[in-house]
């Protein structure tokens, strides 16, 4: 059975299990860095992105996520796992992961008050997708080899690059499960491949 | 077209905040310390409650000036506390742009009756609760996320355990109850009854429920969420220890690998001292804040 692991130093690694396990795929919640090797495909859930990185760092998770990435591994970031997949971050010096092609801006939404959520049309996965935006990042813009999955109001929202997926909003706080679906088709796929 | 201050926007917030810790500051020096620490969100207040229990008299919302400094401190979201039913603090804050509002009993309530309609609001607001009944009623009136009351300002985590073990204990009997019995066992806890059911279907509350009231050291906050807290407030135990910066990151540690013993035990290495402490029995019963609200 495909297994596809949650980052689960902190944020909602509860709820991307579910919708994962919903999506017919077995889940596990990576804590620490041994436990990559067990994983498919790997989601980085939201949170608070500052504290992530934090503890990415404090346990030595970064350059093994940007192996796991490298070796063809997907990952899929919501929101803050946005954030920490791009490879520029208006604002700051240096981004985390930068391991997609795109420039994003945090909190772009505004504050919690301006959080909202939205009916979406996300490119080959939903034409009526139930969006939860939360003190949400978005993306400025992409690189060449980004396929820009969702807009709203102008601003990208999703993403993919190869083997790379991004969401600004949250699929794990609804019932809806068809993105987490197609990533979980995106792990299988790759997973075929590397066997090669 | 975009719905605001949806259930799911207001409680998704709170989710986002699992395994993390919220730290009180009373300045943007404070808040700088606990971002660079890791912590998940700020508690902006004009006094940590261990000086509000010091200092005595009325205990109010803190001066916006300080909020506002906080919140252009910091890039994580920012959470200020307003009285028990005082309906204009807490529309301010909400004005100012606050990411989550705590109606506190740790700051001295407006109103003795009535709780705040939480369900008004665009804002999410986190109560204290010290058992199921509490915890029902503040979802009822809109609360987006809880926390337990435990005894603020003291460093002795006593209450705090009572509270979540309370709420735990009395969560998984409602879910082994058959539905003709959860009628009569609203009517005990004086608990609204749609919100058992919802509870019942679900196995679980439908927010999340933090620790808070009493967590002084890595150890405190690692047994919270043993305990089955989804994440911690820490009040007075961070700035009122002697190394902040160090006793901040060692909570932050020890609440993401709460069941990593010998990782909290070398956190906890040359910290410096916790807070003192107060033995819950040497408080006065008026002088109790879990006792505040209902």
């Amino acid at each position: 059975m495909t297994k596809v692991g949650v980052l689960g130093l902190q944020g909602a690694v509860r709820e991307h299990v579910r919708s994962i396990e919903a999506s017919g795929a077995e889940a596990l919640v990576v804590k620490k860095v041994e436990q990559l090797a067990e994983i498919d495909g790997l989601i980085l859930p939201g949170g608070e992105s500052t504290t992530m990185r934090r503890l990415i760092n404090q346990y030595g998770f970064l350059s093994p996520l940007q192996q796991f990435g490298k070796e063809g591994k997907p990952i899929f970031g919501t929101c803050a796992g946005l954030i920490l997949l791009a490879n520029e971050i208006a604002g700051q010096d240096q981004p985390h992961l930068g391991l997609m092609d795109m420039k994003v801006e945090r909190n772009a939404f505004g504050r919690q008050r301006e959080s909202f959520e939205t009916s979406l049309k996300i490119t080959g996965v939903a034409d009526d997708f139930e969006a939860v935006f939360i003190r949400a990042p978005y993306i400025v813009s992409v690189g060449d080899e980004v396929e820009v999955l969702a807009t709203y109001q102008d601003a990208i929202v999703s993403a993919k690059q190869g083997h790379f997926l991004c969401s600004a909003f949250h699929p794990e706080l609804t019932n809806d499960h068809r993105l987490t679906q197609f990533f979980v088709k995106m792990v299988e796929e790759a997973k075929k491949e590397l066997a090669l | 077209m975009a719905n605001l201050g949806t259930d799911r926007v207001k409680r998704g917030m709170a989710e986002m905040q699992k395994g993390g810790v919220i730290m009180d500051v009373v300045n943007a020096e404070q808040a700088k310390i606990a971002e660079e620490a890791g912590a998940v969100a700020v508690m902006a207040l004009e006094r940590v409650p261990s000086d509000i229990r010091a200092a005595g008299g009325v205990a109010r919302m803190a001066d916006p000036t300080i909020v506002e400094e906080v919140m252009s401190a910091v890039s994580i979201p920012v959470m200020a506390k307003a009285r028990i039913g005082h309906i204009v603090e807490a529309r301010v804050l909400e004005a100012m742009g606050v990411d989550y509002i705590d109606e506190s009993e740790v700051l001295t309530p407006a109103d003795e009756v009535y709780h705040l309609n939480k369900k008004d609001y665009t804002v999410p607001f986190v109560c204290g609760c010290r058992d199921l009944g509490e915890a029902a009623r503040r979802i009822g009136e809109g609360a987006s996320m809880l926390r337990t009351k435990g005894e603020p300002g003291t460093g002795n985590i006593v209450e705090a355990v009572r509270h979540m073990r309370e709420v735990q204990a009395q969560v998984r009997k409602l879910t082994t109850m058959s539905f003709d019995e959860i009628m009569t066992f609203a009517k005990e806890l004086g608990a609204p009854y749609e919100v058992l059911v919802d509870i019942k279907e679900n196995g679980r509350l439908p927010v999340v429920n933090f620790a808070a009231g009493g967590v002084a050291t890595p150890a405190d906050a690692a047994l919270m969420m043993q305990l089955g807290a989804d994440g911690v407030f820490v009040g007075s135990g961070i700035f009122k220890s002697d190394e902040p910066a160090k006793f901040a990151k060692a909570i932050v540690e020890a609440t993401t690998h709460y069941q990593d013993y010998k990782l909290i035990g070398e956190v906890s290495k040359g910290i410096g001292t916790p807070m003192k402490g107060i033995e819950i029995s040497t408080i006065k019963a008026e002088e109790r804040m879990q006792d505040r609200g209902w």
